[in-house]
């Protein structure tokens, strides 16, 4: 009997195997499906309709302590603007306890003293805004809109008796690329992101684990095939079915959920591969170094799932957290990833901008791998 | 050199753990080898470090004459090795599994076509060709497995514990399936866990504990005993008690029940004169037979244990208020369209062993689980001590006591807080709850390890833990799923020395096992294949009804294959 010889040129055929029977195998696992397609459009609908970060009728309480028109036209304009609901009252203490009990998130309190205040021009606050620290969002969106408030009836008032406009500087926000600041707009975008970790980072730490777990990867490595063929094998697949789901997603979020994409599509799935390559990547490190789907499960969603949540700037922005932890957001990937699609999706295409996430992406990437790489053999007691 | 593989002085160590101990021997080329040892022995150690999975810690190994820690790759284009759970993929379809493995191994075109032909012939795998590798039986799997190893024609082949979980039919024809292969010129290794399949090797490699105790043809091994086995036969009413006092002869090296006859194994000044008085007291005849190759084994170890059970001597005979220990009737369970039992029914007396045999998913534990109150049955009835399990089970469970596979202790609690939490479980409290965890601790000799945890425990100590665990309560029927599987002969011997003393004491016992020549160690047994029992007899009576039709039964695994074939021709299907 001669020693057949396993030909290097057959390596294609080999991966080309690998892939064909892991999709196989992703189209018969309903967790698969489950992961890879139910719960992104869960995601996707959650963050468009159910979660919003817009305000719109903070509950406040105003406090009416001067009967003068003035004092209760301001009282009116601050019930007239549709990012308050108003809770009336005559004193202070019947609203402070609803701020305290939670029922409101804060008062707006017109002194006495408000028209001597009012025509004195000091620089002393004409009224007093008590907010709920709790929620440090909501107390300076309160305040914030309470000066603006009293600011607007204040010019309109001093117009109406003929006073010239005092040369004050007055803000006028005007918010670029999302009008409306409908959070919708830059949530769905970074959904996508999340959507991609889990089907790169989690999907894939959970497919690898389970071939060690069932035995099936010790059959494999004991035949002829090489483990970079083993690595590829895995990669693909994932790498085809993440982009699918960005495909997916983005026709959802432009078609649904009204998000414009004002960029080109060759942008967005440049950078979907870019950042897919780190988020493989560590999928492949936990697995290789996990094995076992347990394990993997929990190390996917504490490296890769959470970050990509909290400090990718998809919820939280980077620029509000402390220097450490901005630090730390330089290495998730999806930070860069979020920032971009946001980008392509909200402003259009600025490709130095992309380059510079899609290096940064690809750098993180090839630590992973390089890490994989080395912890992959083709041996059971390394 | 002449061997196919060389094996010098080859050690590997896991941490401390010496798994293999300095090794050194050859496998014939074209021979099946059997790898034969218990558990924890080193078989799946020493089979990967043959396919290049692992590495010797110390000395080498070589294959065709190839270091096989040098030429991984080439060693891996010319052995076949199947592991344990056969590397298959259960959502791929047998075809896609074959297809993989042709592709792996580089195999294309006619050589292909060919090679597949060849193989789902001698598989017989040919029409579930379309069948989702997770829906064979476990026979079929290990089928599949033997397939996609032989597909890159290797000159070696190793097979990791071939024949677990499969049925005696299916294991027959793998037998069949390697010895054609042999004699085609592939070596074989062949490895388990069942010292009777070393019997149908042309050499075995025995290990023990890591070590190396025989390599070479097993009759060789057995030959070192000729005349040493001796059966007492007659009309033996405590053929347990006999047992007892015939293992504290002083020159008595082992001895174990066989259906209606005892087996004792004398020492080597071979002197029967003892047992041929035990054997005249009791109005038995005491022949020599054939020696077995377990007989050989436990006399390589130094022999077996004694037969006085401690636990037995301290427990108080068990009053019974009942007259059948378990009855069954018509017993089903069905998960979905899957039934798991099929109409069971058997009644067990006071005070006896009854086994229940079969492959696995035959639906033994599923039935144990029922009588144990466990599992709601379907339809049919159970009765444990006299007491329905419908009506009132929580009655009837403190009267049983259940040591389910795997022992089920707490792997994060002491050895000592397992006792206290068992002890809890089965409602101890007071003075009562210390005295018992007291006696188990000495009559098992935990004391020193009660600190430790149980995963830590030799499987000896974790089996009489369990035993321990079980017992607390003095139940008077025990149920025993599948105690021994993974444990050393000795162990064994040992466990069934306590076994048998708490039947003395009118325990009735219920076990499972698929160690066919346990079955002989109970009074009845009840064969089950496909959620059926498809007989129920003493062993010796179930041996001479397979044997009616004129076959050769020289095991309970002949008489198991003759039931099963006889049941497939009775199902229409085979």
């Amino acid at each position: 009997m001669e020693t057949r010889r396993v030909w290097k040129s057959d390596c294609f055929r080999r991966i080309f195997s690998l892939i064909r029977k892991e999709s196989l195998q992703a189209v018969r696992d309903p967790s698969t499906i489950l992961i890879a397609f139910i719960l992104p459009i869960i995601l996707l609908f959650l963050f468009a309709y159910a979660v919003s970060l817009d305000v719109r009728q903070i509950r406040i309480g105003v406090v009416l302590e001067n009967d003068t028109p003035e004092a209760t036209e301001l009282a009116a304009a601050f019930g007239a603007t549709r990012y308050f609901a108003v809770t009336p009252a005559r004193h202070r203490h019947e609203v402070a306890q609803m701020v305290v009990s939670g029922e409101l998130r804060g008062f707006i309190a017109i002194p006495q003293d408000f028209d001597a205040r009012l025509s004195a021009n000091t620089s002393s606050a004409a009224i007093q805004v008590i907010t709920d620290g709790v929620s440090p969002n909501t107390a300076n969106f309160i305040s914030g809109y309470a000066q603006g408030v009293l600011g607007n009836w204040n010019a309109a008032r001093l117009s109406r008796i003929g006073w010239e406009s005092p040369p004050v500087i007055s803000l006028e926000p005007r918010f670029w690329f999302n009008p409306e600041i409908e959070s919708r707009r830059f949530l769905v975008p970074g959904a996508i992101a999340i959507v991609m970790t889990i089907i790169g980072t989690m999907l894939t730490a959970l497919v690898v684990a389970r071939e060690w777990e069932r035995g099936t990867y010790e059959a494999i490595i004991s035949t002829p095939i090489g483990r970079i063929e083993i690595l590829l094998g895995k990669l693909l697949p994932y790498f085809g079915l993440g982009m699918g789901a960005t495909v997916c997603c983005t026709i959802l979020a432009t078609t649904l959920f009204d998000v414009p994409l004002r960029g080109s599509w060759l942008a967005l799935l440049s950078l979907s591969g870019c950042f897919l390559v780190p988020a493989l990547g560590q999928g492949l490190m936990i697995s290789t170094l996990t094995k076992n789907q347990f394990v993997a499960a929990q190390a996917a969603l504490f490296s890769g799932f959470l970050p990509a949540f909290m400090l990718s700037g998809f919820l939280y922005e980077i620029d509000s957290m402390p220097i450490l932890l901005q630090m730390i957001t330089r290495i998730v990937p999806a930070s860069y990833f979020v920032a971009n699609l946001q980008t392509v999706f909200l402003t259009g295409d600025i490709w130095p901008q992309f380059f510079r996430g899609m290096a940064a992406m690809l750098a993180v990437g090839a630590v992973f791998f390089t890490i994989t790489a080395a912890k992959t053999h083709k041996r059971l007691d390394l | 050199m002449n061997g196919v593989i060389e094996i010098r002085s080859v050690s590997k160590h896991f941490g401390s753990v010496k798994a293999l101990d300095n090794l050194s021997c050859s496998i014939k080329p074209g021979t099946l080898t059997g790898l034969v040892g218990p558990d924890g022995a080193g078989k799946t150690t020493l089979m990967r470090m043959m396919t290049a999975l692992m590495v010797p810690t110390a000395g080498t190994i070589s294959l065709d004459g190839h270091d096989v820690s040098k030429q991984p790759e080439l060693i891996h284009t010319i052995t076949g090795y199947m592991p344990q759970r056969f590397g298959l993929y259960e959502d791929l379809a047998v075809i896609e599994n074959l297809n993989l493995y042709a592709e792996l191994q580089g195999l294309r075109g006619k050589e292909r076509i060919t090679t597949f032909k060849r193989l789902l012939h001698f598989t017989r795998l040919s029409p579930f060709q379309d069948r989702l590798a997770g829906k064979l039986s476990g026979g079929m799997k290990q089928k599949l497995g033997l397939a996609c190893a032989l597909m890159g024609k290797p000159r070696v082949l190793l097979l990791d514990e071939p024949s677990v979980g499969v049925d005696p039919v299916s294991r027959q024809d793998l037998w069949k399936m390697v010895g054609e292969l042999t004699s085609d010129g592939m070596t074989v290794v062949w490895s388990t866990a069942y010292l009777d399949e070393a019997e149908r090797c042309e050499d075995v490699l025995l290990l023990n504990n890591g070590n190396l105790e025989y390599s070479g043809p097993p009759r060789e091994l057995t030959s070192r005993i000729a005349e040493r086995s001796y059966t007492l036969q007659g009309d033996m009413a405590d053929r347990r008690g006999i047992l007892a006092e015939a293992l504290e002869l002083p020159d008595v090296r082992d001895g174990v029940i066989q259906g209606e006859a005892l087996r004792i194994v004398l020492d080597r000044e071979n002197d029967p004169r003892a047992l041929k008085a035990l054997g005249e007291s009791v109005n038995a005849t005491v022949t020599t037979i054939e020696p077995r190759f377990e007989d050989a084994f436990i006399d390589l170890l130094g022999g077996g244990p004694g037969g006085r059970s401690a636990i037995a001597e301290k427990m108080e005979p068990v009053e019974a208020a009942f007259a059948e220990a378990v009855e069954c009737s018509r017993l089903t369970k069905s998960f979905g369209s899957f039934t798991a039992t099929d109409k069971v029914s058997f009644t067990v007396k006071k005070s006896e062993i009854f086994g229940l045999l079969g492959p696995n998913g035959a639906g033994k534990s599923t039935t144990f689980k029922m009588l144990c109150g466990l599992l709601k049955p379907t339809s049919g009835e159970a009765k444990v001590v006299g007491l329905n399990l419908r009506s009132a089970a929580s009655r009837a469970k403190r009267q049983l006591g259940y040591m389910a596979q795997k022992f089920s202790l707490y792997g994060l609690l002491s050895v000592r807080q397992n006792l206290d939490f068992f002890s809890g479980v089965y409602e101890l409290s007071g003075k009562l709850r210390q005295q018992r965890i007291e006696e188990m601790i000495e009559t098992f000799d935990l004391q020193r390890y009660l600190k430790d945890s149980p995963d830590t425990l030799p499987l000896g100590y974790k089996q009489r833990l369990a035993l321990a665990c079980a017992l607390m309560h003095r139940p008077a029927v025990l149920f025993l799923d599948e105690p021994t599987s993974g444990v050393d002969p000795i162990t064994r011997r040992e466990f069934w020395t306590h076994i048998n003393g708490l039947v003395r004491k009118g325990v009735t016992v219920l076990v499972t096992t698929h160690f066919m020549d346990e079955a002989e160690y109970c009074d009845r047994i009840a064969l089950m294949y496909h959620a059926k029992v498809i007989a129920l007899d003493t062993p010796d009576q179930i041996k001479r009804q397979a044997a009616t039709n004129g076959r050769n039964i020289d095991s309970m695994e002949d008489a198991f294959i003759a039931m099963v074939e006889a049941a497939d021709v009775r199902a229409g299907d085979v």
